[in-house]
C-alpha cells in the first residue's frame, strides 16, 4: 500500500490518496496517470496489469489499486 | 459556383439526409435537420442583437450541442471561440481579455462560471446566452441570406487558443477559405465518405476536431464523441467503438497506444475500424506494429500539422513495413499546399539538408487575434520569393527529406514540446510558475522517453504546494508530472536557465 501511495503522490503530490477513493469519478486520475501507474506497478512489483483489469472500479483508491496488486501477484 | 461558406457542406446535405444524425455522444443526438435549425435559430438570434463579425465564445460542455452552436455563430457573420468546462479560470481569463467578447453561448453546466468571467469585464456588458433558449428564436430568413451574401469566403470562422511562450496563449483565427482548403484534401487522402463513422476523441477547443466536423457535414456522415474518461479503460473503448460501428479514428498517439501497450487485442479487437489517422506525435514502431497486425486491412496515415495552417498540411500513408528505430515520415503536403524548407540562411536546403519546415499556401489562417506583431514573426514574407508579396508560415519544427524524398520531423528550433498529443511551450508553464508569490527561478525540460514535462524551481515554497496552485493557472496537460525543488537555479555563463546541466541532472537522478 505505502509503495503504491508513494507512485501516486509522485503524480498528485496535493492529493491525500490514504483517504480518497474517488480518483476516477472525480477526475482526480487521467489517462496519463493510468497510463503511468501501471507501467510504475510493472517496473516495481513486476506485475503486468491484464486490460480485463484496467477498469474503474481498480483504480479509484489506493486502496483498490494495492489490492489488486497483491491479487495479481498471488495468481 | 465555386464554394465559398462552409455552411454550403451543411446545406446541400440536409436535403439529402435530413433525419441521419450528424452528432451524437453515448445518450444524445443530432439530426443534420437538428443540426440546421438550431445553427440558423442561434444565428438569427446573433443577427437580432446586432452581433456580426464578432467573436462569439462557445463556453459549453463536449456535446453536440455545442458544434451546433460553432455553427450558429458562422451563420451570424460571426467566428466562434470553443472555451472548455475544464479550462482553468485564469487562463479563460487571459482568453476573454485578448477577444473582448460581447457574446457568450452556454448551457446550464457552464452558465455560473461564464456569469463570473463576464462580471470581471470592465467596460461593455457580456451578454450570456443559454442555447437551449436560442434555438428556439424564430429563423430570419431575410436576414440570413443577407449575412450570407456580405460573408467572403477571407472572413473568419473560428479562433483556437495555443500555447504561448510568454505565458499568455495565442489566438489562432482561421477562414472559411482555409478550412474549405483542408477538408477537401483531407476527405480526398483519407476516403471519406456517407458511410464513415467517426470516433472523435479530441477537444472541440483544438483544431484537430475539424477532421471529423467538417467531413461530417460534407458528406452526410457521423461523428460519435466518445466520453473521455474511455480513454483510461481500454476494453471499454474498444467496446465503444464495436457498440456505435465506429469505422474511422483521427486521434493522438498516446490514445492509440493506450489501447495497444495493454493487450488488448488479445481481448476484445475494433470489428469496424478500417481508417486510422494519428498525428503530429511519433508513433512508437512497436506499437504501431500491434495495431497494423490487429487490423491488417485497415488504412494508416500519419499526419502533420500546425494550427496556423488550418488542421493538418502534410500526410503519410503507412504502406510499408517499420521496423522498431525507425521513424514514420511525415510524408508529403497536401495538394495544394507547399512545404519549403529554409535553413539558416534563409535559402532553400539543400537536397538531405535539414531546414526549417514553411508552409505556403491557401491553408495558411489569418494570423494571430489582436497581435499583429506575434503575427507578423510567424507568418512571414516568402524568402525565396522577391518579386511580389507572399506569406509563409514558419512553423518553427527542424524537418528534412529522407532518401526517399518523403519528409522527416527532425526536431523542435525552440522549447516548444508535444506531449499526449497537445502542443505545450514550455515557456508557458514557466512564465506561470513565475507569476506564483514566492517562486525565484522556474525551469521546464521534457523527458522525451518517459513522455513527463520536469519541473525545477527555487523559491519559498514546497512543490506539493506549487502544484495545487499551478492547478488553478493551466490546462490539467500543461502541468509538470514531477515537480523538484533545488536550492539554486543552474544558470549558463550568459545567465540563462542551464537547461542542459539540468537535463543531465534529472536523467542522471532517474
Amino acid at each position: 500500500m505505502e509503495e503504491i501511495i508513494e507512485i501516486l503522490q509522485d503524480l498528485h503530490p496535493d492529493v491525500d490518496f490514504e483517504t480518497c477513493d474517488t480518483l476516477i469519478d472525480d477526475k482526480i486520475i487521467d489517462s496519463f496517470d493510468i497510463v503511468t501507474i501501471i507501467s510504475e506497478i510493472n517496473e516495481n512489483f513486476d506485475v503486468v496489469i491484464p486490460a480485463e483489469e484496467i477498469i474503474p472500479e481498480n483504480f479509484n483508491s489506493a486502496k483498490a489499486l494495492s489490492e489488486l496488486v497483491k491479487r495479481l501477484s498471488d495468481e | 459556383m465555386q464554394q465559398t461558406n462552409v455552411m454550403e457542406y451543411l446545406e446541400q446535405t440536409v436535403k439529402r439526409v435530413p433525419d441521419k444524425i450528424a452528432y451524437a455522444n453515448e445518450s444524445e443526438g443530432l439530426t443534420f435537420a437538428e443540426v440546421y435549425a438550431h445553427s440558423r435559430a442561434i444565428g438569427s438570434c446573433l443577427s437580432g442583437m446586432g452581433i456580426c463579425n464578432e467573436p462569439v465564445v462557445v463556453f459549453m460542455k463536449k456535446h453536440p450541442k455545442a458544434i451546433a452552436a460553432f455553427y450558429g455563430c458562422i451563420y451570424g457573420g460571426d467566428y466562434y471561440v470553443p472555451l472548455d468546462e475544464e479550462m482553468p479560470k485564469f487562463r479563460m481569463e487571459l482568453i476573454f481579455s485578448n477577444l473582448l467578447p460581447k457574446v457568450v453561448i452556454c448551457d446550464q453546466s457552464t452558465v455560473a462560471a461564464a456569469e463570473e468571467l463576464a462580471a470581471l469585464k470592465d467596460g461593455e456588458k457580456v451578454s450570456i446566452l443559454l442555447y437551449d433558449d436560442i434555438i428556439k428564436t424564430e429563423i430570419n430568413e431575410a436576414a440570413l441570406a443577407g449575412i450570407r451574401d456580405r460573408q467572403l469566403d477571407t472572413d473568419p470562422i473560428y479562433i483556437v487558443f495555443t500555447s504561448g511562450s510568454t505565458g499568455v496563449p495565442k489566438g489562432v483565427v482561421a477562414c472559411h477559405r482555409s478550412v474549405i482548403d483542408y477538408i477537401e484534401n483531407l476527405s480526398e487522402v483519407l476516403e471519406f465518405n456517407e458511410n464513415t463513422v467517426f470516433g472523435n476523441q479530441t477537444p472541440l477547443y483544438f483544431d484537430a476536431c475539424l477532421k471529423e466536423l467538417y467531413p461530417t457535414l460534407k458528406f452526410g456522415a457521423t461523428a460519435y464523441i466518445i466520453p473521455k474518461n474511455l480513454f483510461m479503460f481500454p476494453i471499454k473503448l474498444v467496446e465503444f467503438l464495436n457498440r456505435y460501428k465506429i469505422n474511422t479514428v483521427c486521434w493522438v498517439v498516446s490514445a492509440l497506444t493506450m489501447i495497444s501497450s495493454f493487450k488488448t487485442f488479445d481481448k476484445v479487437k475494433p470489428e469496424y475500424l478500417h481508417t486510422v489517422a494519428f498525428g503530429s506525435e511519433v508513433f512508437p514502431i512497436k506499437q504501431f506494429n500491434i495495431w497494423r497486425e490487429a487490423l491488417p486491412d485497415a488504412k494508416f496515415t500519419n499526419l502533420y500539422g500546425p494550427t496556423e495552417t488550418t488542421g493538418m498540411c502534410c500526410y503519410y500513408k503507412v504502406e510499408r513495413k517499420f521496423e522498431p528505430g525507425d521513424v514514420i515520415p511525415i510524408g508529403r503536403p497536401f495538394h495544394n499546399t507547399e512545404i519549403l524548407l529554409i535553413n539558416d540562411k534563409n535559402e532553400r536546403a539543400a537536397a538531405g539538408e535539414a531546414g526549417e519546415i514553411c508552409v505556403r499556401g491557401t491553408s495558411l489562417t489569418l494570423g494571430y487575434y489582436h497581435a499583429f506583431e506575434k503575427t507578423s514573426e510567424a507568418f512571414v514574407q516568402n524568402p525565396l520569393n522577391d518579386r511580389y508579396p507572399e506569406l509563409i508560415y514558419r512553423t518553427g519544427d527542424i524537418g528534412k527529406l529522407n532518401e526517399r524524398g518523403e519528409l522527416i520531423f527532425v526536431s523542435r528550433k525552440d522549447y516548444q514540446i508535444k506531449h499526449m498529443g497537445h502542443r505545450i511551450e514550455l515557456g508557458e508553464i514557466e512564465a506561470n510558475v513565475n507569476l506564483l508569490e514566492g517562486i525565484s527561478s522556474a525551469c521546464c525540460i521534457y523527458d522525451k522517453e518517459k513522455e513527463k514535462i520536469v519541473l525545477f524551481f527555487t523559491g519559498d515554497m514546497e512543490a506539493k504546494e506549487l502544484v495545487a496552485l499551478l492547478r488553478d493557472k493551466l490546462p490539467r496537460y500543461m502541468l509538470p508530472n514531477k515537480v523538484e525543488k533545488l536550492e539554486r537555479m543552474p544558470l549558463t555563463a550568459n545567465g540563462k536557465l542551464d537547461r542542459v546541466y539540468l537535463k543531465n541532472y534529472y536523467n542522471g537522478e532517474k
